[in-house]
């Protein structure tokens, strides 16, 4: 039992057996730092709680110096931050911000399209990208979960989402019981027909086994494979057949910028074991 | 000619939150969420509240859990740092205290429906929540066809709550109020509502106000009632002030995962103090010096001269 379980009562799923556990890095650290590779420098980013915060904290760390960092609690930050995070609205966060407006002046930013990319967690996701945070089921029990937060709005809307979720069977689902953040729905053409805004989806599944994006389909396929992760194991992880791409690639492990970066932003390993 | 509101927390609670209310708080996400003034309502016993708000952390997840609740209009309620809320999982779950309804939005959406009640209008306009489940279950989100082109658009019914409770960082003994940092959805919040509650760090001369009117988000005219409570925030941080005490965070959870356990946290943190003084000579000296502000930051001067 890692710390952030013991303590904070947080489920980490656990590796799959025969996983190799590196000694330079854990395969939380590099989810974090996948999802940091997923912001282009100079980019709108709607930034969300937990991994996603630090993703982006690790981008403006790294490549991505000039990205601009939206939060739905209305901060808008050009500066990278020093400090750890625990939440957004840490006074760390706001020191040094560009700007305090509010939470209707950024939607309004991502409504208007302006937003290139924007992260969501969840409790479970599915073979199209949806998301549920609503509703959950866990060995037949159903569980009520928190709820969307800024988590719909940016699924909704932002040009590119990233949904960063732990690779785990009851997580990763044929279909979710409750779409709370909308992917491609059933398939291509789904969007359109629930006047979701063109030019909208989910770009990446980001998990501690890989990287999934989406076909011309709307289905979700491995793209990437973590070091040290065997496509079966993904495969086992995962609650429905995942296709895998003919050229799978492997991710690069991180660099010593990037592993810096995230051990700047969470020291005490509370959101990365 | 304006008048004093400054009030006490007891007092203004009494006043002006009977059971039954629909009241607005946790308006500033993650930051300034009025933890005093929401136990506070649990001591008096308060029942059948309507929670609105995006989120408040951990404070919702308290009211619940102390029966004070029936209906939650929210985008997220949980423990922000630790996962899911307990007392809210039991009560949705079992109804245990009691039943508690949920009527669920996005921080968009929140937003949206706070600003038309801000606006006087009865709905704003969106494309967010399209595709999502949400719909269904929520009657105050509703397609409609725009009548200025060939869109489809989500309606989000106005909000009026009957009261919003706001923490500030100081006010003047009227009621105007500034506030700094992360402001969320209070700004709406303090409009949308029938009257508002402002909790102080600082009660502070109206000159001190008028010297910074940009900074002035909330006018009297707006506020029922000024009460001046310091650490009133407390766990959540306030800008300037104190930072966010994790640790409270994380025992909660661990304290709130068993009914027995939560009863005994109630007693302990909330039913057992008279109020705030009491409550943060709990929480000891030496952890509200690990809070205070470690490098204050000021504006630079911004001149209003003519």
């Amino acid at each position: 039992m890692g710390r952030a379980e013991r303590e904070y009562g947080i489920t980490v799923s656990p590796l799959p057996a025969g996983t190799a556990a590196s000694k330079e890095y854990s395969l939380t650290e590099l989810m974090v730092i996948a999802g940091a590779r997923e912001i282009a420098d100079g980019e709108m980013v709607f930034v969300g709680m937990r991994l996603p915060m630090l993703a982006y904290a690790v981008a403006k760390r790294t490549h991505a110096p000039n990205a601009i960092g939206l939060y739905d609690n209305g901060i808008i930050r050009m500066a990278g931050g020093a400090e750890p995070l625990r939440t957004v609205g840490d006074p760390s966060n706001v020191g040094g911000a560009t700007q305090c407006g509010q939470t209707i002046d950024v939607m309004g930013y991502l409504q208007q399209g302006r937003v290139q990319v924007g992260f969501l967690g969840g409790a479970e996701v599915d073979r199209f990208g949806n998301v549920n945070t609503l509703w959950g089921s866990r060995g037949g029990e159903t569980q009520r979960l928190p709820g969307s937060g800024g988590g719909c709005d940016i699924a909704c809307l932002a040009q590119r989402s990233v949904v960063m979720i732990p690779h785990q069977r009851d997580r990763f689902r044929e279909r979710v019981g409750h779409i709370t953040s909308p992917g491609y729905g059933s398939g291509n053409g789904w969007r359109a027909a629930h006047r979701l805004p063109a030019r909208t989806g989910p770009s990446a599944i980001i998990s501690n086994l890989g990287i999934m994006r989406f076909g011309s389909d709307g289905e979700a396929f491995l793209a990437s494979i973590h070091p040290g992760v065997q496509v079966e194991q993904v495969l086992a992880a995962t609650g429905w057949t995942l296709r895998v791409a003919d050229a799978l690639l492997d991710t690069s492990g991180p660099s010593a910028t990037e592993l810096e970066a995230v051990r700047a932003v969470d020291p005490d390993h509370f959101w990365t074991r | 000619m304006s008048h004093s509101k400054l009030t006490t927390m007891q007092e203004a609670m009494a006043r002006h939150v009977p059971s039954g209310s629909m009241i607005a708080l946790g308006t500033q996400l993650a930051q300034m969420i009025p933890f005093a003034a929401g136990h506070e309502l649990i001591r008096q016993g308060k029942r059948d509240l309507t929670l609105v708000g995006p989120a408040s952390d951990i404070l919702f997840d308290q009211m619940i859990g102390a029966g004070c609740v029936s209906r939650v209009m929210a985008s997220w309620i949980g423990n922000l740092t630790a996962g899911v809320g307990h007392c809210y999982r039991r009560a949705v779950e079992r109804q245990i205290p009691e039943r508690v309804d949920t009527v669920d939005y996005t921080n968009f959406t929140m937003a949206l429906a706070l600003h038309a009640a801000a606006m006087g209008v009865p709905f704003m306009p969106t494309y967010t929540t399209f595709g999502s489940d949400l719909g269904a279950r929520n009657g105050n989100l509703r397609e409609f066809p725009s009548p200025v082109n060939e869109d489809k658009l989500i309606a989000v019914r106005a909000l009026r709550p009957d009261v919003a409770i706001i923490h500030v960082q100081r006010a003047d003994v009227f009621g105007n109020a500034h506030l700094w940092g992360s402001l969320g959805v209070a700004v709406d919040a303090a409009r949308a509502a029938r009257s508002a509650i402002v909790i102080a760090e600082e009660i502070v001369a109206p000159e001190v106000i008028a010297s910074d009117p940009n900074r002035t988000l909330i006018p009297e005219f707006l506020v029922a009632a000024v009460v001046h409570e310091p650490f009133g925030a407390h766990p959540s941080p306030v800008q300037g002030y104190y930072g966010r005490d994790h640790a409270y965070f994380t025992q909660y959870h661990e304290q709130s995962r068993e009914l027995d356990d939560f009863e005994q946290w109630l007693q302990r943190w909330v039913l057992r103090l008279a109020g705030r003084p009491e409550y943060m000579k709990q929480v000891g000296d030496c952890r509200v010096a690990e809070l205070a502000v470690r490098e204050h930051a000021y504006s630079a001067p911004a001149d209003f001269g003519y």
